[in-house]
């Protein structure tokens, strides 16, 4: 009988004060040991490794569209200097070919832009050129894309229109040796 | 007076605890769930880039990670200030890369491998030079699958 009077005096409840102090110590440990997932990027599929260089003499001119990267970070399209902020509109204009002009791509399935910089070409100039083409080629879907489907191009839309939009205007960025006049 | 100085006393002052620990775990799962375990110390500083054109990478299992960058002050007296490239923990050559590759190869089952993306995490003021040795090189081992680091652009939609 004694013994059952004590039970009936301890507390039943669990004390789910120190519940919080664990909770807290298994937050801090993954603030301290994780970071944020900025996992994003510009994707790129490099070409094969090959030892024989490729013959540009079989392109026709009005075919290639010329992107030059200097050590100095300038750029050179097809043979004029251009600041960056023009690139995107005068490669999109030269895929597209809207006048038929004669210096522009046929189609855009024949157009290649060519991309070559300096090994002192900063990283910086090189990824936001890169950033420029792409882009100039994201736009160009995404008014296909509207034109022939109404609906804007993205990652996510039914396969067969992102092939047949990606065969109508293919991406074709070809990237040259680097020159060596400006290494550090 | 009486009448408050009653109504007081009878009331319990104590805030309930109770519910503190959901909180809390509320708070933890929401960091576990947006942050990826930091795998290897950066010993270089790498800060990349402003973009736009940004496509996420999906499974980490699938990725590798290439740095690129100026040493971090404390490693400069042994390693100097010219940029240099990081694998996993350590300071390392081009010439590792393969080694590197095959490594974490043997990690991913092996229907998987064309799907193993690199990323190459590089510091914006780093020059393309040894931008393009690495790429280069991983093109000789055959690892096509790349992605250029990058954050989205703060200024532009």
């Amino acid at each position: 009988m004694a013994k059952k009077s004590t039970r009936d005096r301890m507390s039943n409840e669990i004390n789910a004060g120190s519940m919080a102090d664990i909770a807290f110590l298994l937050l801090i440990f993954f603030l301290v040991t994780t970071t944020i997932a900025e996992d994003k990027g510009i994707t790129v599929k490099l070409p094969p490794w090959s030892e024989e260089e490729p013959d540009p003499t079989k392109l026709k001119k009005r075919n290639v569209f010329s992107v030059l990267v200097n050590a100095q970070d300038q750029l050179l399209v097809r043979g004029d200097p251009a600041p960056v902020e023009q690139l995107r509109e005068r490669a999109k204009i030269f895929i597209s070919n809207p006048y038929n002009a004669e210096d522009m791509a046929e189609r855009p399935t024949k157009a290649i832009i060519s991309l070559k910089n300096d090994r002192g070409t900063s990283y910086e100039a090189y990824l936001r050129v890169y950033n420029e083409l792409k882009a100039a080629y994201r736009e160009l879907w995404d008014e296909l894309s509207q034109r022939k489907y109404g609906i804007p191009y993205s990652e996510e839309m039914p396969f067969a229109y992102k092939k047949e939009i990606r065969s109508e205007i293919p991406f074709v960025l070809s990237e040259a040796e680097p020159t060596a006049f400006g290494e550090e | 007076m009486a009448k408050f100085s009653k109504k007081r006393g009878k009331a319990n002052p104590e805030v309930s605890t109770a519910s503190l620990p959901d909180i809390i775990f509320m708070l933890l799962f929401f960091f576990m769930v947006v942050t990826v375990l930091r795998d290897a110390e950066l010993k270089l500083d790498v800060n990349t880039p402003y973009a736009t054109e940004l496509t996420k990478l999906e499974e980490k299992s699938l990725v590798n990670y290439l740095y690129i960058g100026k040493p971090k002050p404390k490693y400069q007296k042994l390693y100097g200030t010219s940029p240099r490239l990081q694998l996993g923990d350590k300071f390392s050559t081009i010439a590792d890369i393969p080694i590197f590759l095959e490594k974490h190869k043997i990690k991913v089952p092996e229907a998987r491998h064309g799907q193993i993306t690199s990323s190459l995490r590089v510091d914006g003021e780093v020059t393309m030079g040894i931008v393009t040795d690495v790429k280069t090189k991983l093109r000789k081992s055959g690892q096509l699958k790349v992605n250029y680091s990058a954050k989205k652009d703060p200024d532009k939609k």
